[in-house]
Formats: structure tokens, C-alpha cells, sequence
């Protein structure tokens, strides 16, 4: 008998990952923004995003509404307990998702909507990062709801997390755009990289050097047999994939594949999620609650596993269609 | 204290619920009825070939892109609000209502989000057809978004189809079909997709009649005014029509409602006036300064004048929803839904008269109407939501029992936040649509695909901000 839960608990973990890896150039673009020179090259970056950025976005939509629809429980203990990180990414998405139309609108606010749309990416990211540090270290449940108070989430290690998730966004918005511009912006994107990568290997350092203290469960997984097998060989992976990014993001203009620094990058982040899922498996709220206590019962399941099994598949055809229409390095001018 | 506490926590969270959705509401309105209009504008292009269609096209793109940038940003807000600050309500019904949410992201969020791109910055890249197709899609990305949210929503106004698990949790029971298609759905859905469609057909009217006002020859003006006022005189009726339908309905499975919405407090065992005007006095169980009809609410509600309708003094007190503002919400609704079939009627007269582009006060009407449709669907919504109360699953779970466990000062920041943040912004958005509306319908944007000024975050020329700034 195949359990429904693990499939689900898939899913939600999907749609999150999409969401860290297409969102996460997105808001880095944001985050970087400020940095680029006004005009053709800010035109440029946000070409660049324009017309993906919703779909992107939409990602973060599936992975809250099927957390809720999946593990209700989940959905209803962890949006309090983070219940200001949540108001905070949500404000700071208003103010990156209107930058993109307002900017071109309103030239004489140019400036203004210009600094929405990075402190918008800014906040959002911060609150991201805060979040997964929060559930990391544990938050208070009581019976069916959330117990503590509301700055629980505020400790210097889920600032780590935060800050560790912006170098690693911003590192992202580099990448893209080594991959889709090219010139003096190309030429920044590169410099930008050289000092991200290395800010961010340290940063997966640190995370994961404190994860293991934060609670009992992850200190086994990671330290005992036959765990401590994978907590060998990751700290090699990440050292051996972040060399190869240093490189690849080096020679881009000396001959090398534009496209290659991006994809290691989100392997990069794809190792640091590999390894959360082996810190907090098999809970949803780390430590607390663990996905069958908090799945939905079998008919909201099937029901949904039809939708899904059937439209994910369609939605990334069409999602991986519409990059390949905007396919191409991007120019102010915008898409001719 | 505790008590108080616990109810000003109650009381700031439904304020942010309330202005959150009524804010958004505003945005899908519009955007749902204006992504069919562009539909058929780009198909009437493509079949025809007329510039003119083309050039609507483009005027109005600009709008949408807007409109529904605001809608997606500030829609984002509530589906995860349901968890921040209504996680009793999640807990127990999102095995019901989150698989409904979850298929409206599966089957319209991502349709229109995924083509929204090609629609918007695509035009060069893909070729007419493929892009009609882009557009076709988000059009019916709304509608389907629509549907899904709209039964979620009757599914909380008239529960069916579900089970009550061990641990208290609403459980779907052997059918979903009875859970999607509840009592009050068909209904609500028609009601407000209608809704959509008028209120985009206002707006455009308005802008149509405003640029007759300063020119009556623009093509773009009279065919957009024409258009949309071919919309409000078949549609008006069609909705008041539904609505009457939707508010039998509602008599049949939510009748406290009804009685809110009639300012009935007592019983009238032999016939119910229709009270046209009044003022609702709670305290005192009675509608102050009627004006009202004999019998004609049994003749309206029943089809016969001497029907026994029940009041609420029939509900036991503390599930009577607020009187009064349901009252006076339903009268704002229905009252525009006249106003409008007026203009709808009066425009009939003016195509007999062959002087649909030259009657002044016509297009002064319609301008004046404008923003009658938003008025109108939140007025629409207030009635339905506060008149449902004290429940969120209608007859099952009370409102009090479904907020989350936060405190006061949380709330109370979130809430002066989000009304600084969405005043600021939107009203910021709105202005831009204004100004994007002022401008008269140019022939130049007919300009077919070709390498034109069109630019960038869809539309703006570039250059236009290059030579602003250095």
C-alpha cells in the first residue's frame, strides 16, 4: 500500500524547492538591485524577471494552500507561531510584485519604486530565511495550536538563517543574470558572484554547523550511524560544487558556459535542502508534529493527488515553455 | 480581562480579514471581466482585422497589467491570512476547504500567471494566434480561479457533503461532488461572475463616454462605449434576475440572512411588508421610520401576498447576524443594480435614436457610473459576509471559535500595517490606472505587432524614463 502522506509530504516539498529556485533569482535581483546603475542596466535586470516573476511566484501560493489542504494541522500551528516573519514576506511581496508595472509607469517616481522593489526582496527574503530558522529550532505547541509568544521566532540563529538566505538569493540574481545579460551588467553580475559564493559556502557552514545543537533529533541524525555517513560526504559535496561555481563564474567571459554558475548554484542550494530534509524527516513541524499526525484524512488526499498527478506535469510544460519563448540573453529594450 | 482581551484580539482579526478582502476584491472584479473584454477585443481583431480592435487591445493591456498585479500581490495575502490569523478555521475545515484552493492554484493560478508573461511581453515573440491563445488562457484562468474560490466560499455559507472527524475536524465525506457543488455555489457563482462582467463594462462605459465628451469622433471611444453599453443593457437584467434567484436561495438555507437583509425582526404571520427604507434599531427589535410596502417582501420572496414569513425573533439571539449593516449593504447593492439597468435601458433608447455618441448627459451618466460596479460587489459581498455571521462554517463553527490564538498587539500591527502598505500602494496603482484611463484612445497603438514603442514592463516606452533621469 502506497502512503498518501509521504507522497503529499513530497509534493508540499516540491512546490516549496520550486519556489526557493525560481523565486530565489527573482527576489536576488531585487536584493542586488540598488547596485546596478540607473537606467539601461536596471532596465535590463528587471527585464530579465518580468515576465516570469508571477509564475515564480505562484509556487509560494501552491506550497501555502497545499500545506494547508495536505496538513492542515501544520498550516494551523506553524502561520501564528511565525506570525510576524509571515506578515513581513507577505508586505514586502506587495511591494517587489507592484515595482515591476509602477516603475514604468510613474517616471518621475522612478527612484521610489526602484527602492520598493529592493526593500521588498530584501524584507521577503529576510523573512524566508528567518522562518525555516524558526521552524528549525523548535516552536511551542500546545495540544492542536501554537503556544508561545509572538517574537518566539527571534533568536540569533534564526537571524543566521535569514542573512544566509540573502547572500544565497542574491547569489542566485547573479547567476541569472551572468546567464541572461551580457557586457558591463554581465561583467558586474560576475564581480557580484565572486564575493557571494564564498560568503554563502560560509554561511551553509555556519547553518549547518549550529543545526545539529538545535535540537536532539538532528544532532543523531547527523553524528550517529549511519547518518554521520552523509555528514561526511556533505561537507566534500558542497566544497567540491562551490569550486567548480568559483570557476565556472570566472571564465564566463573567457569562453565559458554563461548558463553553467546558475545551475551550480542551485545545486548548491538543492544540497542545503537534501540536508534540511534529512535534519527534519519525518516531521512537518520539526521536533513537534510529523506529517501523519498532521495529514489530512484519505478523501482530501486522493481527491487532490488526481489535480496534481494529472497538472503538475502540465504546468511545467507550459511554465518551461513560456522561459523558452523569453529564452536568449535579455537587453533594455526588452523582448523584440 | 481575559475575556476582554480575547475578544479585542477576535475583533482586530476579522477587521484585517474584512479590509484585506475587500481590498482584493476590488482588483479580481475588474481583472476577471476585463481579461474576457481583451479576449474578445484580440478576437474580433484577428477576425476582422480592424485596427480598431487592436488599438482597444493595447489601451486596455495596460490597464490590466495593473489591475491584476495588484490582485495577484494582494491575493497572496489571504491565502495565507486563513493560517496566520484564522488557524482554529484551518485546522478544522482545511481537509475541505484547502483541497478547494489547492485546485484553484493547480487549474488557474498557474494558467494565468504562466501566460500573463507571453501575454504582456510576448506579442513580438510568438505570433498573433499563440498569443490570442495566451490571452484566451488567463481569461479563462480568472473564470476558473472563480469557481474555485467561489465554492469554498458556499461551501462555509451552506456546508454539505462533509463529516465531523474524531479530533473535531470537517472531513470530506464520500462525495466531493457534494462538497464542490453545495446548495448556494450555482448561485453565487453565476451572481458574482455576472457581477464581474457589469462592473468591467461600467468601467470601460466611463472611459468610453469621458473621451465622448471631449471628442465624440475617437473610434476607440465610441466602440468601447458602444460595447460595453451593449453589456450593461443585456446583461443588467440578466444579474438582477440572478440575484433574485441567489436570494431565494439564501431563504431557503440561510434564512437569518434574509431576515437581516429585509429588516424583519419580528414574524408576519400573514403577509411581510417590504420595507424599502429605515433605520434598523436593534436594541429595540424594530426598523425605525419605514417605508415600506404591505405584503410585498411575501410577494417577493414567496409569490404570494399573504404567505406567513418568519423574523428573527424566530433565531435565537446571539445568532442574529449585525441588522444594519446588512441592511443598508443590501439596499447599496440593489439599488446600483437599478441604476444601472437604467443606463443599460436609457442606452437602448439612445441606439433607437441613433444618438448614442452625441448624447451628453448619457456620457455624463456613464461617467458618473463608473465605479459603480465596485461599489456595487462590495456592497454585495458585506451583506452575504456579515450576514452569515456569527458563523464561518455556517451553523457549525462560530467565528469566535475559529480565530487564531494570537495576541492583541500582533494583530492590532498587522492590521495599521496592512491598511498603511494597501492605501499607499494601491492607491498609488489606482492613480496610475486613472492616468493610463485620461488618456484618449490613440490610433497609433493599432500599430500590429512590429518593432514599436511598446516596451518593457509591458508597455511603457523606455526611453520615455531614460529621458527623464541621467
Amino acid at each position: 500500500m502506497i502512503d498518501l502522506t509521504i507522497i503529499w509530504a513530497g509534493i508540499i516539498a516540491f512546490a516549496v524547492a520550486a519556489y526557493v529556485v525560481m523565486d530565489g533569482f527573482d527576489l536576488g535581483i531585487g536584493i542586488l538591485f540598488p547596485r546596478f546603475r540607473v537606467g539601461p542596466e536596471r532596465n535590463t535586470a528587471m527585464n530579465s524577471v518580468a515576465p516570469v516573476w508571477d509564475g515564480n511566484e505562484t509556487w509560494l501560493v501552491l506550497g501555502g494552500g497545499g500545506l494547508m489542504a495536505a496538513f492542515p494541522l501544520a498550516y494551523a500551528i506553524v502561520l501564528p507561531a511565525l506570525y510576524a516573519p509571515i506578515i513581513a514576506m507577505l508586505l514586502g511581496l506587495i511591494f517587489r510584485g507592484v515595482a515591476f508595472e509602477f516603475r514604468w509607469r510613474d517616471p518621475g517616481h522612478r527612484r521610489l519604486w526602484d527602492i520598493a522593489f529592493c526593500g521588498g526582496s530584501v524584507v521577503a527574503t529576510l523573512a524566508q530565511g528567518i522562518t525555516l530558522g524558526a521552524l528549525l529550532q523548535g516552536i511551542t505547541v500546545e495540544g492542536r495550536a501554537y503556544g508561545g509568544g509572538w517574537w518566539e521566532w527571534l533568536t540569533p540563529f534564526s537571524l543566521l538563517t535569514g542573512l544566509s538566505l540573502l547572500v544565497g538569493y542574491a547569489l542566485l540574481g547573479a547567476c541569472w543574470l551572468i546567464w541572461k545579460t551580457q557586457g558591463p551588467l554581465q561583467a558586474q553580475a560576475q564581480g557580484m558572484g565572486k564575493v557571494l559564493l564564498p560568503g554563502l559556502l560560509v554561511a551553509i557552514g555556519l547553518v549547518s554547523l549550529a543545526t545539529p545543537f538545535l535540537e536532539a533529533q538532528y544532532h543523531q541524525r547527523w553524528f550517529e550511524w549511519p547518518g554521520v555517513l552523509a555528514s561526511a560526504q556533505m561537507p566534500l559535496l558542497v566544497a567540491i560544487i562551490g569550486f567548480l561555481a568559483w570557476r565556472a563564474i570566472g571564465r564566463v567571459q573567457r569562453g565559458g558556459r554563461d548558463w553553467v554558475p546558475f545551475f551550480l548554484a542551485l545545486l548548491l542550494f538543492g544540497l542545503s535542502m537534501v540536508g534540511l530534509a534529512i535534519s527534519i524527516w519525518p516531521d512537518v513541524i520539526p521536533g513537534r508534529v510529523s506529517i501523519w499526525e498532521a495529514a489530512a484524512p484519505e478523501r482530501s488526499q486522493v481527491f487532490m493527488l488526481v489535480g496534481a498527478g494529472l497538472l503538475v506535469p502540465v504546468i511545467l510544460a507550459y511554465t518551461g515553455w513560456a522561459y523558452w519563448v523569453f529564452r536568449g540573453k535579455v537587453d533594455e529594450s526588452g523582448y523584440h | 480581562m481575559q475575556m476582554f482581551g480575547s475578544f479585542d484580539a477576535l475583533f482586530l482579526a476579522r477587521a484585517q480579514f474584512a479590509f484585506t478582502v475587500s481590498f482584493h476584491f476590488i482588483f479580481p472584479a475588474f481583472s476577471i471581466g476585463l481579461a474576457s473584454y481583451l479576449m474578445v477585443l484580440e478576437g474580433l481583431w484577428l477576425k476582422t482585422g480592424k485596427g480598431v480592435y487592436a488599438n482597444l487591445y493595447r489601451y486596455w493591456l495596460k490597464i490590466f497589467a495593473i489591475t491584476f498585479g495588484m490582485g495577484v500581490v494582494s491575493g497572496i495575502v489571504l491565502s495565507y491570512q486563513f493560517g496566520t490569523n484564522w488557524s482554529v478555521f484551518s485546522d478544522k475545515a482545511g481537509p475541505i476547504i484547502g483541497p478547494l484552493m489547492a485546485y484553484e492554484v493547480l487549474t488557474a493560478f498557474f494558467l494565468e500567471a504562466g501566460f500573463l508573461g507571453v501575454m504582456l511581453f510576448g506579442i513580438n515573440k510568438v505570433g498573433p494566434k499563440l498569443h490570442f491563445t495566451a490571452t484566451c488562457a488567463v481569461a479563462v484562468g480568472t473564470l476558473i480561479s472563480a469557481f474555485w474560490i467561489l465554492s469554498a466560499n458556499s461551501w462555509m455559507q451552506t456546508p454539505t457533503g462533509h463529516e465531523i472527524a474524531a479530533n473535531g475536524q470537517f472531513v470530506p465525506g464520500p462525495s466531493w461532488w457534494a462538497i464542490v457543488f453545495n446548495p448556494s455555489f450555482p448561485y453565487r457563482l453565476v451572481h458574482t461572475v455576472i457581477a464581474a462582467f457589469l462592473t468591467t463594462a461600467f468601467v470601460v462605459g466611463a472611459v468610453g463616454a469621458w473621451h465622448l465628451l471631449r471628442d465624440r469622433a475617437n473610434p476607440g471611444a465610441r466602440k468601447m462605449f458602444s460595447m460595453a453599453m451593449w453589456m450593461a443593457a443585456l446583461v443588467a437584467p440578466v444579474q438582477i434576475f440572478a440575484g433574485d434567484m441567489h436570494g431565494l436561495n439564501t431563504l431557503e438555507h440561510q434564512p437569518a440572512k434574509v431576515m437581516a437583509m429585509e429588516g424583519h425582526y419580528q414574524s408576519h404571520p400573514d403577509g411581510a411588508p417590504l420595507i424599502l427604507l429605515g433605520i434598523p434599531n436593534s436594541a429595540q427589535q424594530r426598523v425605525d421610520y419605514a417605508l415600506e410596502i404591505p405584503k410585498a417582501s411575501s410577494l417577493i420572496l414567496k409569490h404570494d401576498l399573504n404567505a406567513p414569513l418568519a423574523g428573527l425573533d424566530t433565531v435565537p439571539e446571539d445568532e442574529h447576524p449585525p441588522v444594519g449593516v446588512v441592511f443598508w449593504a443590501f439596499r447599496i447593492m440593489v439599488g446600483l443594480g437599478f441604476a444601472m439597468l437604467g443606463i443599460g435601458l436609457w442606452s437602448l433608447l439612445a441606439r433607437a435614436r441613433r444618438r448614442l455618441y452625441d448624447w451628453r448627459w448619457l456620457h455624463r451618466a456613464a461617467v458618473v457610473m463608473g465605479p459603480s460596479g465596485f461599489v456595487a460587489v462590495i456592497a454585495g459581498w458585506v451583506t452575504t459576509e456579515v450576514g452569515r455571521q456569527p458563523w464561518t462554517v455556517y451553523g457549525q463553527l462560530r467565528t469566535a471559535q475559529s480565530v487564531a490564538p494570537l495576541d492583541a498587539p500582533a494583530v492590532a500591527t498587522s492590521l495599521i500595517a496592512f491598511i498603511i502598505v494597501y492605501f499607499a500602494v494601491f492607491g498609488a496603482g489606482t492613480l496610475y490606472i486613472l492616468k493610463l484611463m485620461g488618456k484618449p484612445p490613440e490610433p497609433h497603438e493599432d500599430a500590429v505587432p512590429t518593432r514599436g514603442p511598446v516596451r518593457t514592463a509591458g508597455i511603457t516606452p523606455a526611453p520615455a524614463i531614460e529621458g527623464g533621469k541621467p
